[in-house]
């Protein structure tokens, strides 16, 4: 996602690579921000109707994030090694369409991508475009647990050569 | 027995839950576990964002409402957990130092056709910090356990 506005193709995927979730994993963060039983507890996780230890949404969503960030930065530091100016992005005003289509299971390898599905000019905001992506993330079994889609600011080059 | 189970939620209904504060370590330890942006974890950085200051990452707030949710009746419900969330907004930044309050009101409801069990309530949450400004929104449509069963909707 570290392109300029005007370089960024509809139907482009970005692989943003792996996380593996462990119980300890899933129980810290859960401990802090969702302590649902099942969330929690390995024995609540199979008495319940997720038939074990199941990972907060909240936490396979904020590691896409890290995953995400860790992205940008590797290529921010490919293009400064280059000589290259990268774009300036915007923080993103939400997300909608959010599913947590199955439990994200301690054990579980989640692999997560962001596709561009969509980009417009921005009225309010001229030196960017808007995109909007959706967020994706699959488990070992290559089956769905999460997407989400979202808008982001998105400098155009247009902008920087100004 | 949970204190709440899907009969229990009536459309219209409000809850209200806190103050929460919000400190600056926690904004900085959170966005170092992950989302290690600048204007999350630096003053300066935060200030030459569009975020006009050091703020908390989105997923952040999320989740410190997601933790108020809990705390403020979900915890004590026959919760089953959530299929997604139809819209998320982060309206403002949040600041260390804010104090964020919680309100979810009740919306439409349905027994589930396919698990006689459980049921789907509409909830739609808004956080506001110490200025009465709302700075997150969410509606998530949770799922819950019935108390009977056997009993039609």
């Amino acid at each position: 996602m570290m392109k300029f506005y005007e370089d960024l193709t509809i139907g482009e995927r970005f692989q943003l690579g792996t996380h593996s979730f462990t119980a300890d994993d899933i129980k810290l963060f859960a401990g802090q921000y969702d302590p649902q039983r099942f969330h929690v507890d390995e024995d609540a996780g199979r008495a319940s109707h997720f038939g074990g230890l199941v990972a907060s949404g909240w936490h396979t969503g904020s590691i896409w994030m890290r995953k995400l960030v860790d992205y940008n930065k590797a290529r921010i530091e490919e293009a400064l090694a280059r000589g290259e100016r990268i774009p300036i992005l915007g923080p993103s005003p939400g997300f909608r369409d959010m599913k947590w289509h199955k439990p994200v299971f301690a054990g579980d390898t989640i692999t997560y991508a962001i596709d561009v599905v969509g980009k417009r000019e921005s009225r309010s905001r001229p030196r960017f475009g808007i995109v909007e992506t959706m967020a994706i993330a699959d488990n070992q079994h290559g089956v769905r647990v999460m997407s989400f889609v979202s808008t982001t600011f998105v400098e155009k080059r247009g902008a920087a050569e100004e | 027995m949970p204190k709440r189970y899907y009969e229990d939620f009536t459309p219209g209904q409000t809850i209200e839950f806190g103050p929460r504060l919000v400190t600056r370590e926690e904004i900085l330890a959170f966005a170092a576990q992950y989302d290690p942006q600048p204007m999350h974890l630096d003053e300066e950085a935060g200030r030459n964002s569009m975020l006009g200051g050091l703020g908390a990452s989105g997923w952040h707030t999320s989740s410190i409402m997601m933790r108020m949710i809990c705390d403020s009746f979900m915890l004590d419900s026959s919760s089953m957990g959530a299929g997604g969330v139809d819209e998320v907004k982060w309206l403002k930044p949040v600041r260390p130092g804010d104090k964020l309050t919680l309100k979810t009101t009740i919306g439409e409801k349905r027994r589930s056709r396919s698990r006689p069990e459980m049921g789907i309530v509409q909830l739609q949450y808004e956080l506001f910090n110490q200025h009465g400004d709302c700075v997150m929104f969410m509606t998530v449509p949770t799922m819950f356990g019935v108390r009977e069963p056997g009993q039609a909707s």
